[in-house]
């Protein structure tokens, strides 16, 4: 019995409980629901082994979005718990362990496998390539990625959730104030999906280094490839730091190192100077791909080609470069002096100039077109001025003296929410609504969308402004609770209301899904949006080549120059084409990551070893496996264009 | 033009209640160092509602003119690379605004960093404020005396707080007085405030420290210098004496009212000031190791530092 004591939820709740109910009821349904339709060889030939960059795209949406509906749980719960003084509905514990939860959930496993499936669905196709460079390595990389999040996930309701906040500082996150396993959960699963994440940014370089279209300069790459270079540049300098950092607080906690202790030679500074070398860049790692999806959206529906290409590439690159010289305004009450202060408060608003950059640059986009205020359009729209107000507050959080009086309150949270849900979450929906035809052969409703886009920002703007004014007024952030004499409760109840108003527009996006599968026209052809670029040039749906002939470019906008002055893409006859060949190896190798980080958290060294072995025998196996993969011969091609023009 | 005069209002609402109707607690400094923050933040709001301004009025400008729904079903619109000019513009004109945001930053760092304004000359009352899970403790080396969960503090004269922390990093805030400061365990960090007036004051920590993070505030009470000197007369002739073993009492995880002692843990327990290790702390150190659990590499550590 002692063994499976450490199992047990360190602080149970009727809550709790109740979902370890649900999550158990759910898992039968899906496994009888699978079983029942006889589809487990569909789902293991199709989805599991797919080294498709298309399908795994999709499988990281379908993650995000299931984590997006976890992230928003937490938020409630969150924001209910504050909305009345004095408060009984969460204990502190409780609390404690759900927005921290909130956080690595929502920037770890919404917003990072959001970002992957537009890499994965979108770079591809717009540089012309039927692939990206590594598919297997790909397949890794989710693999890795999902066992991570539910590695995560299972947390809650197995042993108990990190209560450290995402930032999990020590020495708090360390075994003499977190006594649970939480944070070994921390520490191990955000480890093993972000070896998944940095294996994408080597993955996508080299994709777009290699494999672009004949005749595409770099400087004539779409606006989002150039994005999800630099965010996967970034990637790479930033994530071996987030995999020493987590390597080091894991042997802290489990082997009783003294990297951050108190004494013994350790410093607990260390980790939060480590953490935001990684956590600064993350968030551009971010941002910059969604500001990359809007420069798409704003010049497709301005119909007008973006507006200083060239400024916008090298505000990106200048931005990839001092997103590493600024992580110290992370924690300017440290107590590092005025010099380095200065030094670092001068860095982060320097930031600001090729920001604004861009915004001017989406600006001028938008003067002498003809704009269409599509659902994609009216995210981008919103984001805009709502964007800007949180890069001006940042602006503002970057002088450090006035930091010592924002730093850890309600305004620095409405800062941080500020720039991420208009500018991520809001470039993650348009560009969901903007790609969902070219995935799925239909259209969102936009009437619907444009309902959700509404009360989004509605539901957005009650639920954070008032946090601004609750943060200068001197309520702490991560505070389970406050007394009626602080006079913050007003406000937390407007941003209760504005959280619920929130939530009615994420379950219209729902709605939206559903109701788009049953009435939605699905002869929308290739290219509804009439859009600029190569991912509106090949069939919808996709082909698994891609494009049957490799596309000709000679612009920054191929595709609208094919439309518009008769430039000819798909140049010479069609040819047998290489594809990768499905394997199970990922998905397989990726399963006992999950058993060997379980074992790991749990101190359960036997299994440990064994699984740490079938790791290493995954890596053998495929050292000597012979797999050159496959031709599709030109007829079958051939025959699946047909089917696919006909199908228009 | 509507959304226009909509978002006009909300800027100015937002304005409005930052500025005034009912002071915000940090808009209403009571002592030079929130009042250099203060400036600064309103200084900043003035600039950046500037700046918001500016990119709305843009923004409502081409989405009212450029809209598809206003245009002839044939136009067609122009294919336009950048224009160096309006480029350097958008460049130029924010770089001018950093520049002098950032000649603000700097001057207000080295004000908050040093003793605060007007009090130069005086001799700062120095007072160890530690935290403990979740509490904190007031040490007045001078005067002999110490408190937890309460700090009264003489108006009119510059204080110097020398913050650490018995357990996770905590935050040492009285936001009205200034902004805060990190208290971490194995350094000393240096806060500079002071009170101008006499009144009562709100502090707390402000930095996450577990599931009591909540409830770890304090009261601060700013008193003229006579009133101050009573007070401590009062404690020194009162108050118990601070053994040690009180002090480990007080040290275990959990919330505490306000008590007052005479003598400070600092005599017992010094605070870790590594770079300031006089011959005095070295003997109270020594002192210090069999009160410790002895592993070697502590005592590695500690020779380390002498």
């Amino acid at each position: 019995m002692d063994f499976f004591n450490r199992f047990a939820i360190p602080h149970p709740s009727f809550l709790i409980y109740a979902s370890m109910v649900a999550i158990g009821l759910t898992g039968i349904a899906v496994i009888l629901g699978i079983t029942y339709f006889k589809k487990w060889g569909y789902l293991w030939r199709e989805w599991l082994t797919t080294v498709d960059h298309k399908r795994i795209g999709i499988m990281y949406l379908i993650s995000a979005l299931l984590m997006l509906f976890r992230g928003g749980v937490d938020a409630i719960m969150l924001r209910a718990q504050l909305a009345i003084p004095d408060n009984k509905f969460l204990e502190s514990q409780h609390y404690n362990e759900v927005f921290t939860t909130h956080g690595v959930v929502m920037i770890l496993f919404m917003a990072m496998p959001f970002i992957m499936f537009f890499f994965n669905f979108v770079v591809p196709l717009q540089i012309g390539a039927r692939d990206v460079a590594f598919p297997r390595l790909n397949a890794i990389s989710f693999w890795l990625f999902f066992m991570g999040a539910m590695l995560f996930n299972i947390s809650f309701v197995i042993g108990g959730s990190p209560d450290a906040g995402w930032t999990s500082y020590f020495p708090l996150a360390g075994n003499d104030f977190s006594t649970s396993v939480g944070s070994n959960y921390y520490m191990i699963a955000i480890q093993i999906a972000g070896i998944g994440t940095l294996m994408t940014g080597i993955n996508f370089i080299t994709t777009i280094f290699k494999m672009r279209a004949p005749g595409m300069k770099l400087m004539q790459m779409p606006m989002f490839t150039w994005s999800a270079l630099i965010s996967n540049l970034i990637i790479v300098f930033a994530f071996p730091v987030l995999t020493v950092l987590l390597a080091m607080g894991t042997m802290d906690r489990l082997f009783d190192t003294k990297f951050f202790t108190i004494g013994d030679g350790g410093s607990d500074m260390l980790w939060a100077n480590l953490f935001w070398v990684w956590g600064h860049p993350e968030v551009y790692i971010l941002i910059l791909p969604a500001f990359g999806l809007f420069s798409e959206i704003i010049s497709t529906f301005a119909r007008r080609n973006l507006y200083g290409y060239k400024s916008m590439v090298a505000s990106m690159v200048v931005i990839s470069a001092f997103s590493f010289f600024v992580w110290a305004h992370h924690f300017f009450t440290m107590g590092q002096g005025a010099l380095a202060n200065s030094f670092f408060s001068i860095t982060t608003m320097a930031i600001a100039v090729p920001t604004g950059v861009k915004i001017f640059n989406w600006l001028f986009t938008l003067w002498k077109g003809k704009i269409e205020f599509t659902t994609p359009m009216l995210y981008a729209m919103h984001f805009l001025p709502l964007f800007t107000l949180g890069g001006v507050t940042g602006v503002m959080l970057a002088m450090s003296a006035a930091d010592y009086q924002y730093h850890n309150t309600m305004f620095l949270v409405a800062h941080f929410h500020n720039v991420i849900i208009p500018g991520v979450v809001y470039a993650m929906l348009a560009g969901l609504t903007y790609y969902w035809p070219k995935m799925f052969g239909f259209m969102l409703n936009e009437r619907i969308g444009k309902w959700t886009v509404w009360l989004m920002s509605t539901g957005f703007i009650l639920a954070f402004i008032p946090m601004y004014i609750t943060g200068l007024d001197g309520q702490a952030r991560r505070m389970y609770t406050y007394s009626e004499a602080t006079g913050f409760a007003p406000l937390n109840m407007v941003a209760f209301i504005g959280a619920g108003i929130m939530a009615i527009s994420f379950a219209l996006l729902v709605y939206n899904i559903y109701y788009s599968v049953r009435y939605s026209p699905r002869n929308i052809g290739n290219d509804p949006w009439n859009a600029r670029t190569l991912e509106w040039a090949t069939h919808t749906p996709v082909p698994e080549y891609n494009f049957a002939v490799m596309p000709q470019v000679k612009s920054t906008e191929a595709f609208w120059d094919a439309k518009k002055h008769g430039h000819e893409i798909f140049k010479g006859k069609i040819e047998k084409i290489h594809m990768p060949n499905s394997s199970g190896l990922p998905f397989i190798m990726s399963c006992i990551f999950f058993v060997f980080g379980f074992s790991m958290i749990f101190s359960i060294w036997p299994l440990a070893i064994i699984s740490l072995l079938g790791i290493l025998g995954c890596l053998v196996y495929r050292s000597f496996e012979k797999d050159h993969g496959h031709y599709i011969p030109v007829e079958e091609i051939e025959d699946t264009e047909t089917k696919l023009r006909g199908a228009k | 033009m509507k959304l226009k005069w909509t978002l006009l209002a909300m800027i100015f609402t937002v304005a409005a209640v930052l500025s005034g109707c009912e002071p915000l607690l940090v808009l209403d400094p009571k002592g030079p160092q929130a009042k250099v923050q203060a400036d600064d933040i309103m200084l900043s709001i003035w600039i950046m509602s500037g700046i918001v301004i500016v990119v709305f009025a843009i923004l409502v400008f081409v989405l009212v003119k450029y809209r598809a729904s206003k245009q002839s079903a044939d136009y067609e619109p122009p294919h336009i690379e950048g224009n160096m000019f309006v480029e350097a513009i958008c460049i130029g004109v924010p770089i001018i605004i950093v520049i002098f945001l950032s000649v603000m930053s700097v001057k207000s760092n080295y004000e908050v960093e040093a003793t605060p304004k007007g009090y130069e000359g005086q001799e700062p009352l120095v007072i160890y404020a530690s935290s403990s899970d979740w509490k904190w403790h007031f040490s007045y080396p001078e005067e002999g005396i110490e408190t937890v969960n309460y700090v009264n503090i003489p108006a009119g004269r510059p204080l110097e707080f020398k913050l650490y922390s018995y357990g996770p990093i905590t935050s040492f805030w009285i936001p009205q007085l200034g902004g805060q400061k990190y208290a971490m365990g194995d350094m000393v960090t240096t806060l500079h405030l002071a009170a101008d007036e006499p009144g009562e004051l709100m502090g707390r920590n402000a930095n996450f420290s577990g599931a009591g993070f909540a409830e770890n505030t304090f009261d601060v009470e700013a008193m003229s210098q006579t009133d101050f000197d009573k007070w401590v007369k009062e404690v020194q002739d009162t108050a118990k004496p601070l053994t040690e073993e009180k002090f480990n009492e007080l040290l275990k995880p959990g919330h505490l009212g306000r008590s007052t002692y005479t003598g400070t843990h600092l005599e017992f327990s010094p605070a870790p000031e590594h770079h300031h290790d006089s011959a005095d702390s070295d003997k109270v150190s020594e002192g210090e190791h069999h009160h410790e659990s002895s592993d070697s590499g502590k005592e590695a550590d500690h020779s380390h530092h002498h």
